[in-house]
């Protein structure tokens, strides 16, 4: 039956997560947000409880539960609300908190979700409990991934990878950094793999950290590999150079972590109406849901405006969820709510932003106060894990049945 | 099966049988020639009077007004709909994109529905959907979000022609809502019967920023009963209809719902077209003194119920828009799949492709809004937040669906031959109109 709440057995978890945002997250925000690289140690308790309920298959971070494609997967018939679904809540109370920190959660990384989905089972192991970072953009490309040219040799028992990662979120801080290189150039994508490297390996070495214009919480790394000698067991899943499936298994990834990208941008912008909602109401400004936005004030319809597009964000987000967990393949679902999300937590930022004034633009330590870092944290989320862009492309192409070589 | 999927399934298949058996269908003819007046397309302040009405009476009295029950909890996120839901869905879908696609363009030129098309609409029974099965509907629950998704598949057909056989559902429904039981037992017999009145919800009055909470039409308490003076805008189905229930300001009390039969003194007609909902043939509701006993008023003029009737109109019209906004989509793909430019396909342009791409994002987004309000407004929760929302996406972003479908066919979208520009004067209404519709 059609019923878009939020499902009472998610309630508490949800419940739970505003606390950590709230009680955790808010008070340390513009403390990170200034000191940049410096790590948030408060995070490492809060790490301890979230391995917890990852154990209990409960919620988690950003896509540390991965997908597992082992069969084709037919919903039976009963309606199911699983751990995409709750992961996302999750996810838009964390980041109503904020989107540096919640990147910044211990054992949480993108190199986790890639792990879960395409180890196998002697990786899983092995892997288990360590931080996964995710290292595929390179100087020269970042949308265009299959054009990495970052090596992998077979040496003996080794691969020898060389080249140049950059933009590699919790390169830090993680232990473990899922590097995509290829075995070959000439074969194009499906020679693509991935590799787990171990922090300290000789020929590994992080030369930079970014200062960015926002999660500045969230270090960002940059790495060489220079002869790095990798075991031949760290490559993740198989080593056969499939060109007919190639890309697809880490590709297969990016369909659970797109919705979990929008939910950041979801809860980042409930922030920014929350905040701004307080705002209009002590300035004596009413927001009427009865009324036509033009009988309002501008304030308020401009107000309007944003929370029905956050509206749809949010509801796009949570059917690309909820279609994961029922098995139907939500890719074009998932790009359209990463792309609705993407967008709109960027409108709604700046224009709080516009409305709040100085009250906002000002760097203030909680509430409205942080509006102004709201608005530069949102600009990556329509950036990262696929661009507006590239989003439009997914979405295009699916609709207007075009391959890549045909809708450029 | 349940009753009411026996009785849908019935109604359902009757309509699929009627797209075999056209020839019977088209010897019907429900309308009396004296009640076709003579409806010009152009304005000219010609009035006449209203449809000759059928007498109303009640034949069996009720103890109490009939509800329909309230739909249970849920405890999970769902997006499918019942078996029920699906059979509807289909069967109105079908009407819609075999009957009223066919039908609209002509519909639109004429200002009218064809009498047939509505014949086949009142088979379908959707007048009776929202009644309860005591009073010989098939509404078992409060079902919005059926109402939700059976408006989307007509208005994929087309808005106006959707809008022409959903007025009177408005009604019958505003009836099982709110009616008492003396008004259930009089008037609901005739919306679930052989042969359903043409009935229209009338709020909308004619000025810029209308407020339907600051109405101007008047309602005065006089002796035992009511007088009621103004002048209601685009009621579809205006000159046939023979029930209305008219939006009047009730003395100091606030706004309420009234029931107006076409046959009362002062009640008059004027033809109004207008950008879109041709096909629905609106017209401006002149109220003259109408006087009207105590009984006409619906729902002891209670403001909740006055407030649910704006949202319920709005979260209609939110619908209506889902439906012509998904045709568009739906038009637009193979044709610029298949017009070249340059070379090739136009579909191979980065403009046009993203073009696509944001109608179906925004399409979606504002179905699942649509969706979110009916699904709350169907189990008693809070929902005027969640139409407030839907209706500002459906103003906005629907609108710019129904643009972009006339610029994605460049200069072919701009004349009549295609129906992208008239899906592109429907849309502008989804998002000003107040009332005529009622999920």
């Amino acid at each position: 039956m059609i019923y878009l709440e939020t499902p009472k057995k998610f309630q508490a978890l949800v419940a739970q997560a505003h606390q950590v945002a709230q009680q955790v997250f808010r008070p340390i925000s513009r403390k990170y947000d200034r000191a940049e690289h410096t790590d948030p140690k408060e995070l490492d308790m809060l790490a301890a409880l979230l391995d917890g309920m990852n154990e209990a298959g409960g919620t988690g971070g950003a896509g540390a539960a991965g997908v597992r494609r082992d069969s084709q997967g037919q919903s039976d018939g009963a309606n199911r609300n699983g751990s995409n679904l709750s992961t996302v809540l999750g996810i838009m109370e964390l980041c109503w908190g904020d989107v540096a920190l919640t990147l910044s959660l211990p054992r949480q990384g993108l190199g986790n979700a890639a792990i879960a989905s395409v180890a196998n089972e002697e990786q899983l192991a092995r892997f288990k409990g360590r931080w996964a970072a995710m290292a595929i953009t390179e100087p020269h490309c970042g949308s265009d991934s299959a054009a990495i040219r970052t090596t992998a040799r077979r040496d003996g028992d080794h691969y020898i990878l060389n080249g140049e990662k950059i933009y590699v979120t919790a390169g830090h801080r993680a232990d473990l950094v899922v590097v995509w290189a290829t075995l070959d150039r000439s074969l194009g994508r499906a020679a693509i793999k991935s590799f787990v490297v171990e922090k300290g390996t000789p020929g590994f070495e992080e030369v930079r950290l970014e200062h960015k214009l926002g999660i500045r919480a969230s270090d960002t790394a940059a790495f060489v590999l220079k002869d790095c000698r990798v075991p031949k067991e760290n490559l993740l899943g198989s080593p056969e150079i499939n060109v007919e499936k190639g890309f697809a298994g880490v590709m297969q990834t990016f369909d659970n972590t797109r919705p979990l990208v929008a939910a950041m941008a979801v809860g980042l912008a409930r922030a920014c109406l929350d905040e701004t909602r307080r705002l209009l109401e002590r300035a004596g400004i009413e927001i009427d849901y009865r009324r036509a936005a033009a009988q309002q004030s501008a304030a308020a319809a401009e107000f309007l405006k944003m929370e029905a597009d956050y509206e749809a964000a949010r509801l796009l987000t949570l059917q690309a969820a909820w279609m994961a967990d029922n098995r139907r393949p939500n890719s074009l679902q998932a790009s359209m709510a990463k792309a609705k999300a993407g967008r709109t937590g960027v409108e709604v930022a700046l224009k709080c932003l516009e409305l709040a004034g100085a009250v906002g633009y000002a760097e203030g330590e909680e509430g409205a106060g942080l509006l102004e870092k709201w608005a530069r944290d949102a600009k990556i989320l329509d950036i990262f894990e696929g661009t507006q862009q590239i989003q439009l492309l997914i979405i295009a192409r699916r609709l207007l049945n075009k391959s890549s070589a045909e809708l450029k | 099966m349940t009753k009411l999927a026996d009785r849908a399934m019935g109604y359902g298949l009757r309509a699929l049988n009627h797209f075999a058996g056209l020839a019977l269908v088209d010897r019907l003819r429900l309308r009396k020639p004296a009640e076709r007046l003579l409806y010009r397309a152009a304005r000219g302040g010609f009035r006449s009077a209203a449809a000759a009405g059928r007498v109303f009476s009640a034949t069996r009295k009720l103890m109490q007004p009939e509800r329909p029950a309230r739909v249970g909890e849920s405890a999970l996120f769902d997006l499918t709909p019942t078996e029920e839901q699906q059979m509807l869905q289909e069967a109105a879908r079908s009407f819609a994109d075999e009957r009223l696609r066919a039908a609209a363009a002509q519909a639109d030129a004429a200002c009218a529905a064809p009498a047939e098309l509505l014949a086949q609409s009142r088979e379908l029974g959707l007048a009776a959907l929202g009644v309860p099965e005591a009073l010989g509907g098939t509404g078992s629950e409060r079902n919005a979000v059926t109402n939700v998704l059976v408006a989307e598949a007509l208005a994929h057909g087309d808005l106006g022609l959707a809008l022409a056989c959903l007025a009177p559902a408005a009604v019958s429904t505003a009836l099982s809502l709110w009616g008492d039981a003396e008004q259930q037992a009089k008037y609901l017999p005739a919306f679930t019967g052989e042969n359903p009145p043409a009935a229209a919800l009338a709020l909308m009055e004619a000025r810029p920023l209308f407020d339907p909470f600051a109405l101007e039409t008047r309602a005065r308490e006089r002796g035992d009963g009511y007088v009621l003076e103004g002048v209601k805008t685009l009621v579809p189905l205006a000159a046939s209809a023979e029930l209305f229930v008219v939006a009047a300001q009730l003395a100091e009390r606030g706004p309420a719902l009234f029931l107006v039969e076409s046959s009362t003194a002062g009640v008059s007609i004027e033809a109004e077209p207008a950008m879109g909902l041709r096909a629905a043939a609106t017209g401006r509701l002149r109220l003259d003194r109408v006087e009207l006993p105590r009984s006409a008023l619906l729902g002891s003029g209670e403001a909740r119920i006055y407030e649910d009737c704006v949202q319920l109109a709005r979260l209609g019209w939110c619908a209506l828009a889902c439906g012509t906004a998904q045709a568009v989509l739906d038009y637009v793909i193979p044709y610029v799949n298949e017009r070249e430019a340059f070379g090739e396909p136009i579909s191979h342009r980065q403009s046009v492709a993203f073009t696509v791409a944001d109608i179906a994002i925004e399409l979606e987004g504002l179905r699942l809004a649509t969706w979110r309000a009916a699904s709350r407004a169907e189990r008693g929760l809070p929902f005027a937040r969640e139409v407030a929302l839907a209706r500002r996406l459906c103003s906005d972003r629907g609108m710019a669906i129904g643009s972009h479908g006339v610029q994605l066919l460049g200069g072919h979208g701009y004349v009549k031959e295609h129906p992208v520009e008239r899906w592109y004067r429907d849309l502008r209404a989804a998002g000003l109109m107040e009332g005529a519709v009622l999920v």
